[in-house]
């Protein structure tokens, strides 16, 4: 029960959705839409298992009193006062029947007040430490590294004024020198072809993962726990 | 549920210019971490986990559970959420998605936690079944499909024909020697070396274009704080 059932599961629904893309008849047909909605739903109860795993250790913390129980408090009221402002519809115009991020609703004004602002700096303050892992990583030892750093200095450069003048001035012969052209080179020659045969690899593993799933050979999902 | 009615108490220019406030002060408290791990940055950061788990909870919740689950479920008590789906008929297969659902929830009782790998598995029957054929069509052969394109345009001039055809082979060549260097059931020797080394330097310089992106990307977010910080600073509207 605890590992035979689920590993029918995924055989019976992975098989299904293969063969709902060769079979177009019934009773494959739309089943891998109706698979996809069913998914999307499970995706929801897995937010709610999300939040209300975020709710045990923070509010367990909170009990404890555990170090930096203090801002578990920030944690939990924030994650309350944002909830009841989004299911209860709170300021809606139009009330229950109303878009429920309709200006003038709380949950937009805590999204434009809070969510936003905080996410929009969470990856601002991103650059800081590309730019202090940039340092670090762009030394020019190898004819590899070299390669990485010119490719990310002519994309740098591109949009700025002194990417333009540093080679405007190149005569028409060696105009595909000039950044912006050489940029645009890059991002569609190496970039591409170093992109195109990663995906080709990710597709290839990704059926193999797929295949290896559907037939029970990899388990690592079903945990340890009742293992035989 | 509280309606403000004929409140737009949230739309006032008191409540505008509050949000301002928090919202620049939330900012602060987060590019105070540039200084070092401070009580603002840790307050800030825990309440961004919290509002930001409950904010795509409630998305999920109006977006996909009430139009695809409950209203499909229970149509006729839709009424005063979703009005358009009373008097469609209940369609008794959504239970499946909600069974599945309720058990994924046993995970947080420790006892029961092992019935939530049925929903689990469904899950991964899902992924490994769409992703199996989604991927092997449109990552595989149609990039294969792609990277083999005529070398020759028809109507093209001398210059720009020597060039597509330098760049169509250095993409086809990159996409094999790169190919080659994934390749590890052989030694890396020899001419299949040599290959090989040069599918590192096209990944190489795809890395570095990546690279470069993403930091412009970063430092654009950074710019739109910096603009917001300024306009705060200037007294100046949202």
């Amino acid at each position: 029960m605890k590992r035979t059932v689920p590993l029918v599961i995924t055989f019976i629904v992975g098989l299904v959705l293969i063969a709902a893309m060769f079979i177009p008849h019934w009773p494959f047909t739309g089943l891998d839409s109706k698979f996809s909605i069913f998914y999307d739903v499970i995706a929801v109860f897995a937010f709610i298992l999300g939040g209300g795993n975020l709710l045990k250790v923070h509010l367990s913390r909170i009990q404890n009193r555990r170090r930096d129980w203090k801002y578990s408090i920030v944690t939990v009221s924030g994650f309350f006062l944002m909830l009841g402002a989004g299911l209860l519809k709170i300021g809606v115009p139009g009330g229950w029947t109303g878009d429920y991020q309709a200006d003038g609703s709380l949950l937009k004004y805590l999204y434009d007040a809070t969510f936003q602002p905080l996410q929009a700096t969470m990856f601002s303050l991103l650059a800081f430490f590309v730019a202090s892992a940039s340092y670090r990583a762009f030394r020019a030892k190898t004819k590899e590294a070299t390669i990485l750093l010119l490719a990310a200095f002519v994309i740098l450069l591109r949009p700025t004024p002194l990417g333009y003048y540093l080679t405007f001035w190149l005569p028409k012969p060696l105009q595909f020198l000039h950044i912006p052209n050489l940029s645009t080179w890059i991002m569609s020659v190496p970039n591409m072809a170093g992109q195109r045969a990663i995906m080709i690899g990710i597709a290839l593993g990704i059926v193999s993962a797929s295949l290896r799933l559907i037939l029970g050979i990899e388990r690592s999902y079903l945990g340890t726990e009742g293992k035989d | 549920m509280i309606i403000l009615e004929s409140q737009p108490i949230l739309t006032t220019p008191v409540a505008h210019a509050v949000g301002v406030w928090i919202a620049s002060l939330l900012t602060l408290m987060i590019f105070s971490f540039l200084y070092k791990d401070n009580p603002f940055y840790k307050f800030a950061e825990h309440l961004f986990v919290g509002i930001s788990a409950a904010y795509w909870m409630t998305v999920a919740f109006w977006t996909t559970l009430i139009p695809n689950m409950i209203a499909r479920l229970w149509p006729a008590h839709m009424g005063g959420v979703l009005p358009a789906a009373v008097g469609q008929p209940r369609e008794w297969i959504y239970i499946i998605p909600f069974a599945f659902g309720i058990i994924l929830l046993t995970r947080l009782v420790s006892r029961i936690a092992w019935l939530s790998r049925w929903a689990m598995g469904f899950v991964i029957g899902f992924a490994a079944g769409t992703n199996f054929t989604r991927y092997l069509q449109s990552d595989f052969v149609s990039q294969i499909h792609s990277t083999m394109v005529p070398l020759y345009q028809p109507g093209a001039t001398t210059a720009s024909t020597i060039g597509n055809i330098f760049s169509q082979l250095v993409v086809f060549g990159g996409v094999v020697s790169a190919l080659v260097y994934f390749f590890f059931s052989k030694e890396h020797k020899g001419a299949f070396g040599r290959v090989a080394r040069f599918g590192i330097w096209i990944l190489m310089a795809a890395f570095g274009a990546s690279f470069g992106y993403t930091v412009m990307a970063r430092i654009s977010l950074l710019t739109g704080r910096m603009n917001y910080l300024i306009q705060w600073v200037k007294g100046a509207s949202w």
